[in-house]
């Protein structure tokens, strides 16, 4: 992966209600969420939010209803003004660009899928999908033509004369997808994009999502509250809890180290012999004996292999290479459950 | 025991002055400037005149083929069309073709400047909610004062003639297609305005492009009502000077003749009836792409 950072997010600060500028720095001195609804009547949005997303990754943003998911996302594109704080993208500060700046980024730069699709409702799925060039000026028959690669891309080729209510929810979110990357904007930014389709229709789109990873490379910011889809598509998972972000790392590291009792919740009921993976848990004692097995097998898979074998250690390799040992007691120890600090959820 | 009874009025002579005051003070305003307020509503005299002239010369049957073409594009059902023609033909059988005429004229040209100003008006009021506090008490004036009280003034300005006329029908008209074009407009789904800002539509793109054909049905039904009560109006207009079907109806108020005035009302009803049915149906069609169900 490479790591160019692609969007750097510093100190950001978002405080709704009638006058957010007075309250900040009652929030920079450690004013909670509850306390300062519950005193001066702001709604904490963000709370010092700082992340770097690094260039044609896949950034997962986790956390609870009402954490300021939507809120730091919309800031991506600055939907939602800030009230302090910069977003960095391409060296060009977001939060500080003219009208026509602006309007110029959200057409070529980043492009957004939404939780309810937003389509338009009068428009087929053809000129939905080439919605994001007409609004650049192109004509809607040229336009259309070059969104029909994209309706192909997502699977509607048929559905382009229908209208969106017309098609089912899974569909009409890959109409979404479609105009979302007609425009080839380098970032896409999906709001829980997912959440509002049933199970397996999800676990399609999921897939689609990770193909088209594959072939195209975008900065992707992907919010969801659901786990094992963090798991599945995030490289990194950034989680946050009113408005503040409590931690920022691979799966493997939240899982093993979670930060707090919150993240601790989170991830209570994950799969964990299916999600770890033994680089994870290794240690870089050399070793001689055993077989050996990628750093990205999991846990589940390693264990049968060290059984069969009769061996107490696995070598992990990496490219081939030789780069550390697993040993069957930090793969068991790995997926015993980490215990809640304290017994009730003092951050409820 | 009188003081109670008696409510303690102002008394005849300050009332009086009061009034004549005010009485004075009109007209004082209406010898200023009375010429240049008739000389700022010249073009609209003409043009109502105009498209007066036309449809009461147009020879009729071409009149039946634009009105069942019209009914056909904007209901796209035969039977609408069919009803169109049946009582338009009794209209002209029961001689009151050359007063259809006229009061379809009168009614197409106010629903047009109902339109015209309506709709931006109502556009206005959806940006900014300073105006929508402004203007819907207007409104609500415009529609709740008695006609007969603003025709007043109207005619005060401007004597009796076609012009006035319009005038009243207008401010009794206009209403409904401000109110729900700013009520359609405030309606648009918020999640498809921000998806069309999240591409960077500009505020033309996201005015014409989303806000204005999401609310059209609203819209329609603004325009849909404004006609009705331009057609409301017809026999109040005709006591100040329009000519149609209400002057019918007023000679036969005024002369007790029965049959003239029932059938000069049934042609207001029929009109009103086709106005009704034509725009509905097309106020639907408009919205067909609302409906689920497969087959574009
Ligand atoms: N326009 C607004 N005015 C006032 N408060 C707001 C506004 N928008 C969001 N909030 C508040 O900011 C907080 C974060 O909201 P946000 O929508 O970002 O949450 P979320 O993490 O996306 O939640 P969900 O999972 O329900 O979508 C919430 O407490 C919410 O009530
Ligand atoms: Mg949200």
């Amino acid at each position: 992966m490479v790591s160019d950072t692609k969007i750097s997010i510093k100190n950001l600060y978002k405080i709704f209600g009638n006058n957010p500028e007075a309250q900040v720095e009652k929030v920079v001195s450690g004013l909670g969420k509850p306390e300062l609804l519950e005193k001066h009547g702001h709604v904490l949005g963000l709370n010092n939010v700082n992340l770097d997303i690094p260039a044609k990754s896949l950034q997962v943003i986790m956390g609870l209803s009402g954490s300021g998911k939507s809120t730091l996302i919309r800031h991506i594109n600055r939907l939602i003004e800030p009230t302090a704080g910069e977003m960095i993208i391409d060296g060009e500060n977001v939060l500080a660009m003219s009208k026509d700046r602006l309007q110029d980024f959200r057409r070529h730069s980043a492009s957004m899928v939404f939780q309810k699709f937003g389509l338009m409702p009068h428009r087929t799925v053809a000129e939905n999908a080439a919605y994001g060039l007409t609004i650049q000026g192109i004509d809607e028959g040229e336009a259309q033509k070059r969104s029909q690669r994209w309706i192909d891309r997502v699977g509607l080729s048929g559905f382009e004369k229908h209208y969106p209510a017309q098609l089912s929810g899974g569909m009409q979110q890959r109409v979404g997808l479609a105009r979302a990357l007609t425009t080839d904007a380098e970032i896409l930014l999906m709001d829980e994009a997912f959440s509002a389709l049933d199970p397996l229709i999800r676990n399609d789109m999921q897939d689609v999502l990770l193909d088209l990873q594959e072939e195209l490379h975008k900065t992707i910011v992907f919010i969801t509250h659901d786990l094992d889809e963090a798991l599945k598509i995030g490289d990194n998972i950034a989680i946050l809890r009113d408005g503040l972000m409590v931690q920022e790392g691979s799966a493997q590291e939240i899982i093993l180290n979670p930060a707090d009792d919150y993240v601790t919740d989170f991830i209570q009921d994950i799969n964990r012999t299916r999600v770890l993976e033994i680089g994870s848990v290794m240690s870089d004692k050399k070793s001689t004996k055993g077989p050996k097995l990628d750093h990205k097998t999991v846990i589940e898979e390693a264990l049968p292999v060290l059984s069969a074998e009769h061996a107490e250690h696995a070598i992990v390799t990496k490219d081939g290479k030789a780069v550390g040992t697993a040993s069957l007691d930090a793969m068991i120890q790995a997926i015993a459950r980490p215990k809640n600090q304290k017994s009730d959820k003092q951050y409820k | 025991m009188d003081f109670l009874t008696d409510f303690p009025s102002l008394g005849r002579v300050t009332l009086l002055t009061f009034k004549k005051t005010i009485d004075g003070a009109f007209r004082e305003f209406n010898r200023a400037y009375g010429e240049y307020i008739e000389a700022f509503f010249d073009p609209l005299l003409w043009c109502l005149k105009w498209i007066d002239w036309i449809f009461v010369h147009m020879p009729w049957p071409l009149f039946f083929i634009l009105a069942a073409g019209l009914a056909w594009l904007g209901s796209r059902s035969i039977a609408i069309v069919i009803g169109t023609i049946v009582s338009f033909a009794l209209m002209g059988m029961f001689g009151m073709w050359k007063e259809t005429m006229e009061t379809v004229a009168i009614v197409s040209v106010s629903t047009a400047l109902c339109i015209g100003l309506g709709i931006p008006l109502g556009i206005w009021m959806a940006r900014s909610d300073r105006v929508q506090g402004i203007v819907t008490p207007v409104l609500d004036i415009m529609q709740t004062v008695p006609s007969f009280v603003y025709l007043i003034p109207i005619i005060m300005l401007l004597g009796i003639g076609k012009v006035p006329a319009l005038i009243a029908v207008f401010i009794y008209a206009v209403p409904p297609v401000v109110r729900l074009t700013n009520l359609g407009i405030r309606l648009v789904d918020s999640e498809v305005l921000e998806a069309a800002d999240s591409f960077g539509a500009s505020y033309k793109q996201r005015l014409w492009g989303v806000q204005v054909p999401l609310a059209l049905p609203n819209i329609f039904a603004g325009i849909n009502q404004t006609i009705m009560m331009a057609l409301a109006m017809v026999v109040i207009a005709a006591m100040i000077g329009a000519p149609g079907l209400g002057r019918i109806v007023l000679k036969a108020v005024q002369n007790q003749y029965l049959a003239s005035g029932m059938m000069a009302g049934l042609a207001i009803v029929a009109l009103a009836i086709i106005f009704d049915r034509v725009s509905q149906a097309y106020g639907k069609r408009l919205q067909k792409h609302r409906e689920g169900g497969h087959g574009v």
